[in-house]
Formats: C-alpha cells, sequence, structure tokens
C-alpha cells in the first residue's frame, strides 16, 4: 500500500545484531514508520488503550497473586490483607478491579466504532473475528477473576454462570460436575480458577498479536471506509499515531483515575463485602455491569435451554457480521438509514443493560423480551435487508480528497482574519 | 527390491500411517489423564454421607443442612401444606417425574412420591434450584413453597415447580431413616 522503508542501522554493532536478529527492523516497518490513513479520529485510539489496559491488568494481577491465597478458608482474608495491610495493597487491588471495568469500557467503543465504520468488511473479517474470540476470553478471564474474593456475589455469580452449562441435554450435568471438580461451587473451582485466570491473560497477549498481524496485512480501516490509494492517504504511525494515541491514554487514564481514587467501589456490589456463604443465596444477584445485556437476554427467555442459547447466540452471531451486513459501502457515514439503525441499536445493548440489573419481574421481563428480539432482529433482518434496500450517499474517490473538501468547507465557513 | 509404482501402497506407506495412527492414539490417551484430573477428588467423593437427628424439627419447621457443599432442605410439613400439595393433579406439573432417586426414574411426581416414604410429613429434598443453582427462599413464593430469589422460579410445598424458568422439580437425594428421627442423607 505503500513504499517499504528499510532499516539501515548505522553503528557496526547495530548491523551485526540486525543480521541476526531483524527485530529493530520489525519494529521500524510495523510501529514507527507504519503507514496510517491520515484520517483516523479519536475512536482508533481504543485499540492502543486497549492495548494498555491489558498491560495494566497483567501487571497488577500479578502484584496481587504475591499477596492473594486461593482457598475457600482463606481467599477472602487474604483479599482484605491486601486491603488493610499490603503496602499500596488497597492502590493495587482498586486499580485491578476497577481496570477490568475500564478494559470493557474501552473494548465495547472499540466493537461498536468496527460496527460503525464496518470494519469487519471484506478484506477484514478474520481481523474482526479474532476480536470476537479475544472478548469472549475477556469475558471468561473476567468472570473467573471477580469469584476469586470469594464474597456473596462472587461465589453466587459463579455458580449462576457455571450451571449455565447444566442446561445442555444429556451432557450438561456431568459437565458442570467436571467444571467444579465436586457436587457444587467450591474450592477446586477456586483453585482451578485462580490458575485460569492467571493463564488467560497471557493467551489474551497472543491474541492481540494476532490480531495485530491480521490488521497489518490490509492496514486500518478508516472514517471514509475508503481503502488506501496512495502515499498521499497515510502517515507514518511514529509519532502521528503515537502522539495521538497517547493523548487518548491520558484522558482515558483520567476517568480510571477518578474511579480508583473517588468512587473505587462504585461498579462493585456491596453484598460481595460479605464472605460467601454456600446455604443462601442473596435476595438479587447480578453478574458485573459488563454482562448485564447478556443476563437480560438469559433472562427474558423463560425457557432453560433456549435462554442459556439465546444469550450464547447474542455472543456468537458476531462471528457472522461480516455475512450478515449486505452492503458494499463500508463505512457508515455514507449510509443514511444505517446509521439510524445503528443508534437504535446501540440504545437497545443499553437498555438491556439496565433491565439485566433489575430484578425479573413483571415490566421489566416484557421489556427485555422486547429489547432481546429487536437485538437478534438487527443482525438476522435488518442489517442483511438494508444492504439490498438502502440507497448510499456517494462515498468520496479518496482519502485524501475527503479530508480536503472538509478544510476547504471549513476555510469557506470561517472568513479569513 | 525397487519400488517404481509409486501408485501401489509400499511397505514405507504402511509403516507411515500405521505410526501416525498410533501417534494419534497415544496423543488422546495421554490427554484423558489431564481432563480427568477436573473431575470431583476422592476427598470430595469422600464426603458422601451425613446424618441428622429430626426429633427437634417440630411441625411447620424446617432445617437445612449441608451435604456435598450443597444445601438440603428438610421440612416439617404441616397438614394444610400436605393438603395443598395433594390438590393438583400430575398433569397439570411442568415437570411431571418425581426426580427423586429414591424411587424408579418413571415414578410420577405425586405428593407421595415427593415425600419420605411412610412419613409424608418430611420433604427432603436439594435446596438448589433446577435452574441455575440458587438456593430457593422457603415459605414464599405464589405456591407457599419455595421461591428462587436470581430468577424467579415458584416450587409449590412439595418441591414441585410451578412457575418460572427452572424445568425440574427440586431434587430429591437418596436417603433413609436409619433410626425413627435419624435422616441419613447419601
Amino acid at each position: 500500500m505503500s513504499e517499504h522503508t528499510v532499516y539501515e542501522p548505522k553503528s557496526a554493532l547495530g548491523r551485526w545484531f540486525e543480521e541476526r536478529l531483524p527485530i529493530l527492523g520489525f519494529v521500524k516497518t510495523h510501529v514507527l514508520d507504519y503507514p496510517t490513513p491520515k484520517n483516523l479520529n479519536y475512536w482508533w485510539t481504543f485499540g492502543g488503550i486497549l492495548t494498555a489496559m491489558l498491560a495494566i491488568q497483567i501487571v497488577s494481577g500479578i502484584t496481587l497473586a504475591m499477596h492473594y491465597t486461593p482457598h475457600t478458608s482463606m481467599a477472602f482474608d487474604s483479599v482484605e490483607h491486601i486491603m488493610r495491610d499490603v503496602n499500596y495493597g488497597w492502590l493495587i487491588r482498586y486499580v485491578h478491579s476497577n481496570g477490568a471495568s475500564m478494559f470493557f469500557i474501552a473494548v465495547y467503543i472499540h466493537m461498536f466504532r468496527g460496527m460503525y465504520y464496518g470494519s469487519y468488511k471484506a478484506p477484514r473479517e478474520v481481523l474482526w473475528m479474532i476480536g470476537v474470540i479475544i472478548y469472549l476470553v475477556m469475558m471468561a478471564t473476567g468472570f473467573m477473576g471477580y469469584v476469586l474474593p470469594w464474597g456473596q456475589m462472587s461465589f453466587w455469580g459463579a455458580k449462576v454462570i457455571t450451571n449455565l452449562f447444566s442446561a445442555l441435554p444429556f451432557i450438561g450435568e456431568p459437565l458442570v460436575t467436571w467444571l467444579w471438580g465436586g457436587f457444587s461451587v467450591d474450592n477446586p473451582t477456586l483453585n482451578r480458577f485462580y490458575a485460569l485466570h492467571y493463564l488467560l491473560p497471557f493467551v489474551l497477549a497472543g491474541l492481540v498479536v494476532l490480531h495485530i498481524w491480521a490488521l497489518h496485512v490490509p492496514g486500518n480501516s478508516n472514517p471514509t471506509g475508503v481503502s488506501v490509494k496512495s502515499t498521499q492517504d497515510v502517515v507514518a504511525f511514529h509519532p502521528y499515531y503515537t502522539l495521538k494515541d497517547g493523548f487518548a491514554l491520558i484522558v482515558f487514564m483520567l476517568l480510571f483515575a477518578f474511579f480508583v481514587f473517588y468512587a473505587p467501589n462504585y461498579l462493585g456490589h456491596a453484598i460481595n463485602s460479605d464472605p460467601a456463604n454456600p446455604l443462601a443465596t442473596p435476595a438479587h444477584i447480578v453478574p458485573e455491569w459488563y454482562y448485564l445485556p447478556f443476563y437480560a437476554i438469559l433472562r427474558g427467555i423463560p425457557h432453560k435451554l433456549l435462554g442459556v442459547v439465546a444469550m450464547f447466540g447474542s455472543i456468537f452471531l458476531l462471528f457472522a457480521l461480516p455475512w450478515l451486513d449486505t452492503s458494499k459501502v463500508r463505512s457508515g457515514a455514507y449510509r443514511p438509514v444505517f446509521k439510524q439503525f445503528f443508534w437504535l441499536f446501540a440504545i437497545v445493548c443499553i437498555g438491556l443493560g439496565y433491565l439485566g440489573s433489575k430484578p425479573p419481574e413483571g415490566g421489566y421481563v416484557i421489556a427485555a423480551r422486547i429489547l432481546t428480539a429487536y437485538y437478534f432482529l438487527h443482525f438476522l433482518v435488518i442489517l442483511p435487508l438494508l444492504g439490498l434496500l438502502e440507497k448510499p450517499k456517494p462515498v468520496p474517490s479518496s482519502i485524501s480528497e475527503s479530508v480536503l473538501a472538509k478544510n476547504s468547507r471549513r476555510l469557506a465557513a470561517q472568513p479569513a482574519e | 527390491m525397487t519400488a517404481t509404482d509409486s501408485s501401489d501402497p509400499t511397505r514405507r506407506d504402511f509403516i507411515f500411517i500405521a505410526t501416525g495412527a498410533m501417534a494419534a492414539v497415544g496423543a488422546v490417551a495421554s490427554i484423558w489423564p489431564f481432563v480427568d484430573q477436573m473431575n470431583p477428588d476422592a476427598s470430595v467423593l469422600a464426603l458422601s454421607t451425613v446424618d441428622v437427628d429430626l426429633s427437634p424439627v417440630a411441625e411447620g419447621q424446617a432445617v437445612t443442612i449441608k451435604w456435598r457443599g450443597n444445601p438440603v432442605f428438610i421440612r416439617h410439613r404441616t397438614p394444610k401444606e400436605i393438603e395443598e400439595a395433594r390438590s393438583i393433579k400430575v398433569d397439570e406439573l411442568p415437570d411431571p417425574s418425581a426426580r427423586n432417586e429414591n424411587l424408579p426414574d418413571n415414578a410420577p411426581a405425586t405428593d407421595e412420591n415427593r415425600a419420605a416414604k411412610d412419613k409424608p410429613q418430611y420433604l427432603v429434598m436439594m435446596g438448589v434450584c433446577t435452574h441455575l443453582g440458587c438456593v430457593p427462599l422457603g415459605m414464599s413464593g405464589d405456591y407457599d413453597g419455595w421461591f428462587c430469589p436470581c430468577h424467579g422460579s415458584h416450587y409449590d410445598t412439595a418441591g414441585r415447580i410451578r412457575k418460572g424458568p427452572a424445568p425440574e422439580n427440586l431434587h430429591i437425594p437418596h436417603y433413609q431413616f436409619v433410626a425413627d428421627s435419624t435422616l441419613r442423607i447419601g
């Protein structure tokens, strides 16, 4: 897509090293000089933010692991020990627990950006599907991490979520017993969740490498959805996007710091400060906020197996998104009807999240059913039909043309000083 | 010996396929211990029975005991509760099976099949909602039995599912009376 930069070490030592391990040349080609569309807006900075969040979670998590004890009789106390006794333990734990929420805020923005700008369309289907796998592994990791403090919500969240698998015919019950390592969520369960919670972030890191690899084959998409056509359309990743991503990261960290320092428990549940009690379920159990839309789908359907199928289906449907959206136009910016349905879909997702946090009674259940139906309708009916029926607006012939047209309009609107 | 016709299977082809097949069998066999270590271990399986003295449980009272990590409900039912449970026909129930491990699998969900044999006042069952495993609350719900706060399942005074997402009646574990008022679960 643009000329390849060649790394030529200036020193003899540099040349000696590069001949043996060409990693500096790789960094120069794929990071510093990487040709990036020049019109990326701030919605494109969340990939970098997510990478930073993964690093923060790994560093804070390994630190917590040095003070935590994965045993039912000691887990809860060891978390209190981290909060009260360990130097800066409170800070590291609040960074880790709120970091999980920040991670999900960023991933949802990243996903909705991909949906709005059609980033999943050819030739980026595999890139998108790796992203969905990353999201699934993130959910598994977050879920197992929430079990480790062994509070009431930890325990009952674990029990309900693992019990989802008991809905499967025939293999359901033995599968759940196998997952638990017993007849209920107990010490074997906590122990293995701890091992997997430690493992999966590194799996995520590997998947992120694949995600970036798949990104660097076709290159970034961009807000116009028009492919890069010449070197006029791109700028080097460094310094242009290292600085843009860096600035966005700082702003995002302000939000993160607000939660860590001023509302560290706002996104959690007070009931998790009660130690786990296998004999009493709290009156109102809900998962963490980032799972709520799927929880609403699960509870909306009055049938155990179908509820579980719908819940998993709502996520696995994302794998098929590149083929469900039949429109040839990539970016939603040039699709006037799609744009409205996109925002309606975003509101439906937030609405499902709200309903997931409410008790499963009366009007809430009915509303959850309507929104669940709409969620599936969006993917299975609206997106395939829109591509065929909608008349898109004319797409600019190149990235440069769209940027120049925007600037000339701005100049025309502002009288010269 | 020279093999000139490459379309004929040779000794080398045979050895190649046989080796590959053995390697595949070996790979699968070596995975199994890593899968099976996840199943309940000997110490978990060892905690298989528990004895309960029912004499302090008066009519209208209930106790919850822990067996294999799960709550077991033991309720000393009132005549009114037994009456309520007997007033419904089995074919009107969402789950017509007794779910009683002391009886054959096809036993119908009559109150007699749900309650203890010859002691219909005692109802012994797992306190684990058959939906997603929460512990239902006693003396509540639309049928005066149990209500699961997690996803809104209602059970009647014989622990049978009547309304809500749970697919099955509350399960009844294997148990026996080892003395007149001593119950052994497991």
